[in-house]
Order: structure tokens, then sequence, then C-alpha cells
């Protein structure tokens, strides 16, 4: 028998089913309740959706961290390929942002080192844990505290740009220091 | 859990998958290439019930083809079609050239179950190689075809097949993550995971029931271990920084992973439940992509210490590293061939990522696989054939080539990216 036939008649059957439960079981709301869906299905479980960002909170007074007259509001280091080096046009960057948080002992940075997309992934990870560790470095000079920051790496899983050209790479091989809230 | 409960709920995660439009389609394979002997096998269409969907013959022939080592011959001229072995005419398979013959029918029983049976026949010496019988339920047909062809391929090369063995890969469709099992063919597509973050490095235990991998649902790599039969996932390492590239000791009660607790990518040992973690690797380069040899002995890593990213190896005692890897500037994502005699890695050589294989003992490398942007190598569970991601038209698709190079396979999904697959282990 035809394979597609088949699933198509599965599919039929089982919207069929959906259809047809009690309005009141709103399927989103289970959606949402996670530990419900990995105990229900033995095989497979899901993650909560984190794409919604967090709401940044907007007073009268500027936050320098997203005042875009402020230094502070610049958050990417930008790496030449297979390299670590925090390059001289960035170090005013990343000074600000450790006077920042020697004023602001209660703030907490992460630093997400990415790279571009060619090779492993694993290797990759490293490499931007690197290019994240070398920003940690250049904050400590600058007399920011470790406890203050974390370094993470995303590898090249979250690529800004996914063509394959040289303008895209550059994108990607990249640090930013986002603030634990935002 | 009740059974009621599990089965409603279980229609309702189906519901999901089919309302948000994302067919769970299984893989399509290509093959090209073949050994430059192949066997010429005759697999007659089994006598089966009109509403099974497959003949088992199609899946048989389909898994012995993909091997590179059969050669499927078409059966459908020769007038006097046998089920079994009294119906075996010889002289009309040897005209057709048969080395092998395989003949079998399917029961169905009073209790809704299935008997399967077949014979693998010797054409030239008119003698019986195999038969076996299987009482199985519906569901369990395809599985009972890769069974048989299983026993064909080890009767007629004398090397275990690897048909009825799985596969993990992640697929990505649009902004959505799954970590997929599937058969070895692609077929049978079961979600484990699904996550909007990504997902990446899914390691397979040693005895095929749990999956290691990193998913990044926490905002930063953090490495799960999930049984496949229960669901239940529970954080393996979530320490400061990156948890990442989990691989699982033979006896499966440790694994090595990376952390980058202290500041660079450094090799650890941890117990598979979370207890008992000891840092292995010093070094100030990046230590990356651990595997243990199948004597467990040996970790072979990616290590960028002497200025390249190169294959290592170091006691799983702790010690000093050596180098595996000499030629080129870039090799890495390494793994052991289940005999520990060859390792696969990638390499890049003038701008192109592919798979190599070095004979451990000589060093003699050989680069197999013609595409150019190769990652995650691994060997199936009898060390025939090399499993790894590449690139097509701009998608990621998964591709196997055979060990020596002859025989290659692209397995693909329409609309979605294919990566980080990883071989399974045989299941007992």
């Amino acid at each position: 028998m035809n394979k597609s036939l088949v699933m198509s008649v599965i599919l039929v059957s089982l919207l069929a089913a959906c259809s047809a439960k009690p309005v009141k079981e709103e399927p989103k709301a289970a959606v949402e309740d996670k530990s419900s869906v990995v105990q229900a299905a033995p095989a497979a479980a899901t993650t909560t959706d984190a794409s919604a960002a967090p709401a940044v909170q907007s007073s009268s007074v500027a936050n320098p961290l997203t005042d875009p007259n402020n230094i502070l509001s610049k958050r990417n280091v930008f790496f030449d390929y297979d390299k670590d080096e925090v390059k001289a046009e960035y170090r005013p960057l990343v000074e600000a942002h450790a006077k920042y948080l020697v004023a602001n002992p209660n703030a907490h940075v992460a630093v997400q080192g990415n790279t571009d997309d060619r090779g492993s992934r694993e290797y990759n990870l490293a490499l931007g844990q690197r290019r994240a560790v070398a920003v940690k470095k250049v904050l400590n000079v600058y007399g920011a505290n470790d406890k203050q920051i974390e370094t993470v790496s995303y590898g090249k899983e979250k690529p800004r740009c996914v063509e394959a050209n040289e303008t895209c790479w550059a994108q990607n091989r990249r640090a930013d220091l986002v603030y634990s809230g935002e | 859990m009740q059974p009621m409960l599990k089965t409603a709920t279980n229609i309702f995660l189906l519901c999901l998958i089919a309302l948000s439009g994302r067919a769970n389609a299984a893989l399509e394979i290509e093959i090209v290439g073949g050994a430059a002997q192949q066997i010429p096998i005759a697999v007659v269409p089994f006598a089966q019930p009109a509403v099974q969907p497959d003949n088992l013959a199609t899946i048989i022939n389909s898994d012995l083809r993909r091997s590179g080592l059969f050669r499927a011959l078409e059966t459908r001229g020769v007038s006097n079609q046998p089920h079994d072995l009294a119906e075996v005419k010889y002289p009309e398979w040897a005209a057709l050239q048969a080395q092998a013959l395989v003949v079998g029918h399917v029961e169905l029983q009073p209790n809704n179950r299935l008997k399967v049976s077949f014979r693998l026949l010797d054409v030239l010496k008119q003698t019986s190689l195999a038969g076996l019988e299987y009482d199985i339920t519906p569901t369990q047909l395809r599985g009972t075809a890769h069974k048989i062809a299983d026993v064909i391929y080890e009767k007629m090369t004398g090397e275990k097949g690897v048909f009825d063995t799985r596969i993990s890969y992640i697929i990505k469709q649009g902004n959505r993550f799954q970590l997929q099992v599937a058969d070895a063919d692609g077929a049978n597509p079961q979600t484990v995971l699904s996550s909007v973050e990504p997902i990446i490095s899914p390691a397979w235990s040693p005895e095929g029931t749990r999956l290691a991998y990193v998913s990044f649902e926490k905002k930063k790599p953090v490495i799960f271990v999930q049984s496949l039969v229960t669901g239940q996932r529970q954080v393996l390492a979530n320490f400061k920084g990156n948890n990442s590239a989990p691989s699982w000791s033979p006896d499966g009660m440790r694994l090595a992973i990376v952390l980058t607790y202290a500041a660079n990518s450094q090799i650890y040992l941890i117990n598979s439940d979370g207890t008992g973690l000891q840092q292995l690797s010093h070094s100030s380069g990046i230590d990356t992509e651990p595997r243990w040899s199948p004597d467990g002995k040996w970790l072979y890593f990616t290590s960028d210490r002497g200025g390249s990213p190169q294959i290592y190896r170091m006691s799983t005692l702790g010690g000093d590293a050596q180098r595996v890897t000499f030629e080129g500037s870039y090799n890495v994502s390494a793994r052991p061939s289940p005999d520990g005699k060859l390792l696969t890695y990638i390499r890049r050589e003038a701008g192109s990522f592919r798979v190599a294989q070095q004979e451990l003992a000589s060093g003699q490398v050989q680069l197999l696989s013609e595409t150019t942007q190769d990652e995650s190598p691994s060997f199936a569970p009898n060390g025939r054939m090399i499993l790894y991601a590449t690139n097509s038209n701009g998608r990621g698709v998964l591709a196997i080539v055979s060990a020596d190079g002859r025989t290659k396979q692209r397995l693909s999904e329409a609309g979605g990216d294919v990566r980080e697959p990883a071989w399974g282990p045989w299941i007992k």
C-alpha cells in the first residue's frame, strides 16, 4: 500500500481525535504543563518555550545599559578567524563595562562567545568559550570581579547571520555581554 | 501510569504534531556505488496478509543493498514463487545466477500475533544456510525484517549485521530542534526531545537505553541524560560555564565530559548519576570531544595545545597526552572503531571538511568522503560503515560511507536540517 496514503489516513484519524476533544480541554493549557507532557509520553520530553524576551524596565531615568548614547549599550566584541584576541578597537567598550560592574557590585554579566559555522560543533563551542574568557580577562584587568561574570559559549549554534560568506561569518565571530535580567 | 491515560495523552501528543503541520516523515535514502564483489541474492516476496503495508522482502532487499555487499536480483520473471523450502525448484534460481535464495511467509495467528518464517538457501549446493521462526506482534514486522536481513548478512559475509540497530540525530525545522531516534534505515522516527533552543552531541549509552546530550534550554550548554524507555531525563552536569561533549565509558558507569569550570574547555570524568566529578586533562589550550577506546583504557580527544586542533589520546587514569594525528592543520571529532583498530575523524583540507579514517597501528590515513562540509562521524556497531553529517544545497543531511569508501548513502528529510548523527549500539 502507498505509504503516504497510510500517513494521511493516520493524520486524518488523529485530527478527528483532536477535534473530538471536549472544548474545556484546551490543548494550549496542556502544552504549557510540561510535567504532564513529559510523564504522558514515556519516549518524549519537551522543553519550555524560552523564546519570550524578558520585559525591559522603562523608567524616567535612562538606563545606561540601554541608552543608545552610552557606550554601555554596545555589547558586541568581534574577532578574527580562529582568533580569541580582543582587538584594540573593542577595549574602550570592555573597559566601560568593567567600570560599570565595579560601580554596581550586584550586577551580573554573562559573556557569550560565538563562532562562525565552519567545522566541529564541539570545537567551535570551545572556541566561543575562549573568546568569552578573553573578554572576561579584559574585564578583570579593569577591576571587574569574577563573581559578577559568567562566561558561556554558544559555539556555532546561534548564528546571527546564516549565509556562507565572509561578511556573514565575521558577524558570527563575536562575544556578547548580556546582563542578568535582560 | 494508567494505560488509558497513557493512550489518551499519546494521542494528544500526536495531535500536537499533526496540528503543528510538521509531519514526522521518515528520512529518505539514496545509495551510490557498491563493493567490487557483490553477492547476487534473490529474495522472493513473502506470502503475507494483504493488509500489511510493506512486503518483508522489500525491506530485506533494501537493507542488503544499503550494505553495498549484495546485489538484489529481480525475482518477478521466475514463474514459480516459493514461500517455503518444499516449494523451491533450485534450477530456476541457478538460471537467474543467484548465489543465495530467501523464501518466507507470514501467518496470522488466532491471538492476533504473527508467525514469520524464512529460509536462506545456498542455490549451488542446494542446502539450507539458515531458517528461523519469529512469533511477533504486528508492530514488530519491520524490525523482524531487519533481524532476518541481519541473519542473511552474517551467514553470507561472516560478520554481524547492523540493520536491526538505531540511529539518533537532531532535526532543525524553523526555530525548533528535535532529538530523534530512528531505525538504521531512517524509518520509524521517534522524537525524544523537542526544544526551541539548540541540542547537540547526543551520545548513546553502551546498552542503548539512554542518550546523553547537550541542551541549551537553560541559556547555556548543560548535559542531560534521558532514558529512551521511560522518557525521564535528568541533569548530568550543570556547572558554571559550559557543560558539553558527553561520551560514555564502555561499561556505562561513567562519562567523559567537557567543562569550562576553571577557564578553557577541559576534560572531566563523572559518574552516570552526576556524582564523583574529577578533572582529567590539565592544559592551557582547548581539550574537547573525548571518546573512550572500546577497552576503556584511553580517551581520544581534540586539543589545540600544539597550535592547531589535532587528535590526542590520554589514559583514562590521567597523565600525559600523546598526539595521534600529524597530517593537516585541522583534525577534529575523533571516534574509535568498535574493534579499536581504526579512528575516524574530520580533516580540513583546502577549505573542505571531510571524513578521514586512520589505521592506528600504522598511522595510515584515508579520506573516505567526497563531500565538503562533513561533521560528527560515528561507526556502525560492526565497524563496516561510518555515519556522518554533511551539507547538500545549503541543507543539513546525513550520509553513510562504507569503511572501504566504495558505498555511499544519503539520508535527508524534506524541509529540515538534519545534523549530529550517532549510530546506536547493538541491543541485546
